[in-house]
C-alpha cells in the first residue's frame, strides 16, 4: 500500500500534533506515542475577521505566497554584504540636495516630529551651515525651509533620529550577490550624540571631525583592501555574545582587528591614527551602524517580490512605527509607536523616555537584535526582557513568525539554532506575537541623549493593515 | 431580592474550556453563589452567559480572545469572594508545572519543524476556530481528527472537499473516537490489534463495537471516526468513503464494519455502491434502519453487538440471561434509559421498539416518538446530546451531570427499571462506576427501580472494565455483558 491510499496515516506510526486539550497529549504521551502539544490560543487574538482572512491566505490557495516567501528567504540568505567604503553623502546619494534632511522611520513632517527628532534636525541644519543657530533652524523648519524624507527612500538607514544630510560621510555596504549598495552614517559613540537628539557644540564638533578626519581615513583604509566581509564577521560576533542591536562589542572589536592594519598602512599622521583607533576601540556600538547598512543591503533585493508577505523594513520615527512588505512594495504601513520598556540610567525614569525611534530595527528585520536574543543572554537582562536563561525562549518565540532560519548565523548555546529570518506578516497576525526589538531609549527633550535601554514590541496594527493590503494584492479579499 | 452580578475580563488570556469548566464549577459551589462561569468571550459564549444572567457590562464588551469571569451571588460580598477565588484559580499553576513551562510551538508550522514526520493533527479547540486549524493541517500535509463540535455543516463540507482533493483524511468535526495503528485517540479504548477495521459516524458506536470485538477474542486494525454528520445529505459521506478506501487498501485489515445512524437514501446508495466494488467483506450497521437490499459481500446488522459478532463470523445471537431473574415491581411499568453514549441510547431504543413498546427519546431512532415535556412511557435519554451539554462537560467526562436525571428517575414511582451505560477508556472520567455507586448509595430507597447497566470498555483501559463491573455489582446494580443485553434485561424485567 502506498502513502497515497492510506493518506500517510494507517501505514506509518501515528505521530500527533495536539491542538487543544492538554489531556489528550498527556494520555498519548503516557502510551509512548510521539506527540507535540501546541501552545494554542485563538488566531489573531480571537479576531474572527483576521482568523478567516489568514486561513484563506494559507498554503494551497496561497501557494504563491509561500513560494514568494521562499524566494525572499533565498535572497536574504544569498546576500553577501561587504563594508567597502566611506564616501560623502553627496556622492553616495545623488538625489540628496541642499536643505534636504533624511530621517529615521516612515515619512513625517516637522509638525509631528518628537522632541529628539526636532533637536537633531536643528542641530544638523547648523552643522550643514543652513542656519546660524538652533533657534533660527527651528524657525526655518517650521516655515518649511527643509525637505524631509525617510532614509529608506534613498538606500540609507540611520540610528535613532537617523539624520542623513549632504555633508556627512556615509559608510557603504555592498551586497556582492546583487550589486546593490546601502548607506549609513558613522556611529558617534555613547553619551550626548545627535542620534539621540543631542545638538550642542560638542556634538557638532564630533560630526565635523567624522566628516573631515575619521570618515576619509576609514574610507582610505577600506579602499586599500578588499573591504570587510560582514556575513562571517557577524557569525563570529553571534558566538561571542553580540545580537547586533544592543550589544556590538564583539563585532566592533572584530572590525577594529580587521581594519587596523589598513588604517595604519594608509595613515599619514600617527596622532590622527591613534585617535581613529581609540575612537573605534572606545565605542562598543561602533558596529551598529555597519550592521544597519548591512541589513538594508540584505533587504533591498527582497523588495517587490509579488505576493511575498515577508517584511522588508521595520522602522520608527519617534511618532509612528512603520513596516514595508515585499509584496506591497514601498508602501508604509504605520501605527503609533510604542514606549520601550526597560532599564534606565541612574537619575532617569520612564517619565523621561521618548517613544521608540530609529531605522535600527532593520537589524531585527534580518533576524538579529531581539530575534537573536538567545545569542546574547546578557542583553536580555540589560534590556529587561527577562532573565538570561530566558533569552533562548525569545529567539524560539520569534522563530514562530519567520519563514526560516539562517544556517550561517547560528547560536551555539541553542545547539546552533539558526537565527529567525524573514518576518512573515501572516504569522505575526496569526500568533499575535509582535516582533521584539532591542532598543536604546532617548530622552524626550531634545539635546539630552540616551537615558536607558529596553525592548519594545512592533505594533500589531501595522501588520494587520499590511495583511489586508497583501490579501487584496493577491485577490483574496 | 435581586442577585449581584459581577464580571472580570482577562484580556488575551486563553484557557481551554474543560479547564475553565472545572474551575467554574468550583466557584459556583461557593457559599451564596447562585451561578458562575468562566468562558472565552466568543459570540456563542456571550449568548450563553447572557442567558445565564451572568453578563455585566464589562463582560459584554469582551472579545473572542478574552476570558470572562462571571458570577452571580445573593450578596455582593459573596460575588466578590467568588471573583477572587476565580482569579486565584487562574493563577494556580497546573499540575506538573515544570514540564508545562517547557517551550511549546505556537503555530502548526513550528510544530511541524519540531516533528517533521507528524501525520495527524488532533484538534479540540473551540468550534469557531477548529476548521481554520484543520484547514491549515491538511494543507501542510497532515490528516486531521477534529474533536471539536459547533462547526457548521457548510464549513464541514468545504473542508472535506478540500481534504479529498489533497488526499488527506478529515475525521470529524465532533469525532470523539478513533483508534489508529492501535493508538486510541480522544475517547477510545485499549483493544487488541487484529484484522477488523471500523469506520464510524458514531463515537460510542465505535467504542462498543471495538470493545466487544476485543471481548469476543478478536482485534482491531484501525477504527476511523468520521464525525456524526459525515453521512448527512450535505456532506454525502466524503470521509466515510475515504476511510473505507483506506481500510480496503490496508494490509492488516481483512474485514470492515461500518456504523452510523441511517443515512438518507441517496447517501446510503452511494455507500452501498462503493461497498459492492470492495474486495473485503463489510458489515453495515445503520443503527435504526430497516432491512435494506445489500450488495454481495456485505452484511446488514441491526445492533452494535450484532456488528461485533458478524465481524468475527460468530452466530448472530447469544442472548445472555442474568444470573437471577430481574423483576421490577408491577406498579412500576416504565423503563428509563439514561445514556451518556448516543449510539448506546439508539441501540437500546431499537431493542425496546422491536418488542413493540411505546418508546420516547430526545434522540429518537426511526419509529420512536420524540419525547415531549411530559412522558408517561419508556423514555430513553441521550444525556450527551447538545441540549444537555451546552456550556457543560459531556457526561462521559463528568458523570455528575447525569446525577439530576438519575435522581428524577429514582423519584418517579412509575419507573421500574433504570437503564444506564458506563463508558470508560481514554478521555473518559477516571472512575464513573465509583461515582455512580456513591450517588446511588445516597439516593436509592428500598423498593425503588431496578438498575441495569453495561460497561463499554476493556480491562486494558486505565479504569479497568472488570474493576468497574465489580464496583457496580457491589451496589446491587445488574451488569449485563453488552448494552444490547442490558436493554433485553430491562425488557424482561417489566414483563409480567
Amino acid at each position: 500500500m502506498n502513502d497515497e491510499e492510506s493518506n500517510g496515516l494507517l501505514n506509518r506510526p501515528v505521530k500527533v500534533i495536539n491542538i487543544g486539550l492538554k489531556g489528550f497529549s498527556e494520555e498519548l504521551d503516557r502510551q509512548g506515542v510521539d506527540v507535540t502539544q501546541m501552545d494554542w490560543s485563538p488566531p489573531a487574538g480571537g479576531n474572527l475577521k483576521f482568523a478567516d482572512l489568514l486561513s484563506r491566505l494559507h498554503a494551497s490557495m496561497a501557494v504563491g505566497i509561500d513560494q514568494a516567501n521562499a524566494e525572499a528567504l533565498r535572497r536574504m540568505l544569498a546576500a553577501d554584504p561587504v563594508l567597502v567604503d566611506v564616501i560623502p553623502a553627496s556622492e553616495a546619494i545623488p538625489g540628496l540636495r541642499d536643505k534636504m534632511i533624511l530621517h529615521a522611520g516612515p515619512p513625517i513632517d516637522w509638525d509631528r516630529m518628537c522632541g529628539p527628532m526636532r533637536g537633531a534636525v536643528t542641530g544638523i541644519a547648523v552643522f550643514e551651515g543652513w542656519a546660524a543657530d538652533l533657534d533660527s533652524a527651528a524657525t526655518m523648519a517650521a516655515n518649511g525651509a527643509f525637505e524631509f524624507h525617510p532614509n529608506h527612500k534613498f538606500d540609507a538607514v540611520g540610528p535613532m533620529t537617523g539624520m542623513t544630510t549632504v555633508g556627512q560621510p556615509l559608510m557603504v555596504v555592498e551586497n556582492r550577490t546583487t550589486g546593490n549598495r546601502s548607506y549609513c552614517t558613522i556611529n558617534e559613540g555613547l553619551g550626548k550624540v545627535m542620534r539621540f537628539g543631542g545638538n550642542d557644540d560638542e556634538v557638532l564638533q564630533r560630526l565635523r571631525w567624522l566628516r573631515d578626519n575619521f570618515g576619509p581615513a576609514l574610507g582610505r583604509a577600506l579602499r586599500h583592501g578588499e573591504g570587510v566581509p560582514l556575513k562571517a564577521l557577524v557569525a563570529r560576533g553571534l558566538t561571542m555574545g553580540d545580537e547586533m542591536h544592543q550589544r556590538n562589542v564583539a563585532c566592533s572589536s572584530l572590525t577594529l582587528r580587521a581594519l587596523a592594519p589598513a588604517l595604519a598602512e594608509t595613515a599619514t599622521d600617527n596622532a590622527a591614527l591613534a585617535k581613529a583607533l581609540a575612537f573605534i576601540g572606545g565605542n562598543d556600538q561602533f558596529f551598529l551602524n555597519i550592521a544597519m547598512a548591512m541589513g538594508k543591503a540584505i533587504m533591498d533585493p527582497v523588495r517587490d517580490i509579488e505576493s511575498s508577505s515577508v517584511v522588508t523594513a521595520m522602522s520608527r520615527n519617534g511618532t509612528d512605527f512603520g513596516i514595508r512588505v515585499s509584496g506591497t512594495g514601498d508602501r508604509w504601513f504605520t501605527a503609533p509607536v510604542e514606549m520601550p520598556e526597560g532599564m534606565y540610567f541612574p537619575g532617569y525614569s520612564e517619565a523621561d523616555a521618548n517613544p521608540d525611534m530609529g531605522d535600527s530595527t532593520i537589524v531585527e528585520t534580518i533576524g538579529l537584535g531581539g530575534f537573536a536574543m538567545g545569542a546574547s543572554p546578557a542583553v536580555a537582562g540589560f534590556v529587561g526582557a527577562g532573565t538570561a536563561s530566558e533569552a533562548g525562549k525569545i529567539t524560539r518565540t520569534m522563530s514562530q513568525i519567520t519563514v526560516g532560519e539562517n544556517p550561517e548565523w547560528t547560536i551555539p548555546s541553542m545547539d546552533y539554532l539558526g537565527t529567525a529570518t524573514g518576518i512573515d506578516v501572516r504569522l505575526v497576525v496569526e500568533t499575535g506575537l509582535a516582533p521584539l526589538i532591542n532598543t536604546g531609549i532617548a530622552h524626550k527633550e531634545p539635546g539630552i541623549g540616551q537615558v536607558g535601554a529596553g525592548v519594545v514590541r512592533a505594533p500589531i496594527a501595522c501588520f494587520e493593515e499590511a495583511l489586508e493590503a497583501l490579501a487584496e494584492s493577491v485577490g483574496v479579499a | 431580592m435581586s442577585d449581584f452580578v459581577i464580571n472580570d475580563v482577562r484580556k488575551g488570556f486563553y484557557l481551554d474550556s474543560v479547564a475553565l469548566m472545572r474551575m467554574s464549577r468550583l466557584v459556583a459551589g461557593m457559599a451564596d453563589v447562585t451561578e458562575a462561569a468562566m468562558m472565552m468571550g466568543t459570540p456563542a459564549n456571550l449568548a450563553i452567559m447572557s442567558d445565564a444572567g451572568l453578563l455585566a457590562e464589562a463582560g459584554a464588551a469582551a472579545g473572542g480572545g478574552d476570558l470572562i469571569i462571571g458570577v452571580r451571588a445573593t450578596t455582593n460580598e459573596a460575588a466578590e469572594a467568588a471573583l477572587a477565588e476565580a482569579n486565584a484559580q487562574l493563577q494556580q499553576p497546573t499540575a506538573g508545572g515544570g514540564e508545562n513551562h517547557a517551550w511549546q510551538p505556537r503555530t502548526l508550522q513550528t510544530a511541524l519543524k519540531t516533528m517533521p514526520d507528524a501525520n495527524l493533527a488532533l484538534i479540540s479547540v473551540p468550534g469557531d476556530f477548529a476548521v481554520a486549524e484543520a484547514r491549515k493541517a491538511i494543507r501542510l500535509g497532515l490528516n486531521a481528527m477534529i474533536f471539536s463540535d459547533n462547526v457548521s455543516v457548510a464549513e464541514e463540507l468545504q473542508l472535506k472537499l478540500e481534504a479529498r482533493e489533497l488526499g488527506r483524511l478529515v475525521m470529524g468535526p465532533d469525532c470523539g473516537t478513533s483508534i489508529i495503528g492501535g493508538i486510541p485517540l480522544a475517547f477510545a479504548n485499549v483493544v487488541p490489534r487484529g484484522e477488523i477495521g471500523i469506520v464510524g459516524a458514531s463515537g460510542t458506536g465505535i467504542q462498543e463495537i471495538s470493545c466487544l470485538i476485543g471481548q469476543y477474542g478478536g482485534g482491531i486494525s484501525h477504527a476511523i471516526g468520521v464525525g456524526g454528520r459525515d453521512l448527512n445529505s450535505e456532506v454525502g459521506g466524503i470521509s466515510t468513503l475515504m476511510a473505507l478506501q483506506a481500510l480496503e487498501a490496508d494490509a492488516m485489515t481483512s474485514r470492515i464494519v461500518l456504523v452510523s445512524k441511517p443515512p438518507p437514501k441517496h447517501v446510503a446508495e452511494k455507500v452501498l455502491k462503493h461497498l459492492a466494488a470492495s474486495k473485503k467483506p463489510t458489515i453495515v450497521c445503520f443503527i435504526g434502519a430497516d432491512q435494506m437490499t445489500m450488495p454481495a459481500n456485505t452484511t446488514q446488522v441491526f445492533s452494535l453487538k450484532a456488528a461485533a459478532r458478524a465481524a468475527l463470523n460468530m452466530a448472530a445471537d447469544d442472548r445472555v440471561e442474568p444470573s437471577a431473574p430481574i423483576k421490577a415491581s408491577a406498579d412500576r411499568p416504565n423503563i428509563r434509559g439514561l445514556f451518556s453514549g448516543g449510539t448506546l441510547c439508539a441501540e437500546a431504543q431499537i431493542v425496546l421498539h422491536s418488542s413493540a413498546l411505546a418508546v420516547q427519546s430526545n434522540a429518537p431512532v426511526p419509529g420512536v416518538t420524540r419525547a415531549g415535556e411530559t412522558c408517561s412511557s419508556h423514555l430513553m435519554l441521550d444525556l450527551g446530546d447538545d441540549q444537555y451539554t451546552r456550556g457543560k462537560p459531556h457526561p462521559m467526562i463528568e458523570p455528575t451531570v447525569r446525577d439530576d436525571a438519575i435522581a428524577a428517575a429514582l423519584a418517579d414511582d412509575k419507573v421500574g427499571v433504570i437503564l444506564i451505560d458506563v463508558v470508560i477508556g481514554y478521555g473518559a472520567h477516571a472512575d464513573p462506576a465509583g461515582h455512580l455507586v456513591e450517588f446511588l448509595q445516597k439516593h436509592r430507597r428500598a423498593n425503588g427501580p431496578e438498575i441495569i447497566a453495561s460497561v463499554t470498555g476493556t480491562d486494558g483501559d486505565p479504569q479497568n472494565r472488570s474493576a468497574q463491573v465489580r464496583k457496580l455489582m457491589s451496589a446491587a446494580v445488574h451488569v449485563a455483558p453488552t448494552n444490547a443485553d442490558a436493554a433485553h434485561w430491562a425488557l424482561s424485567a417489566i414483563q409480567p
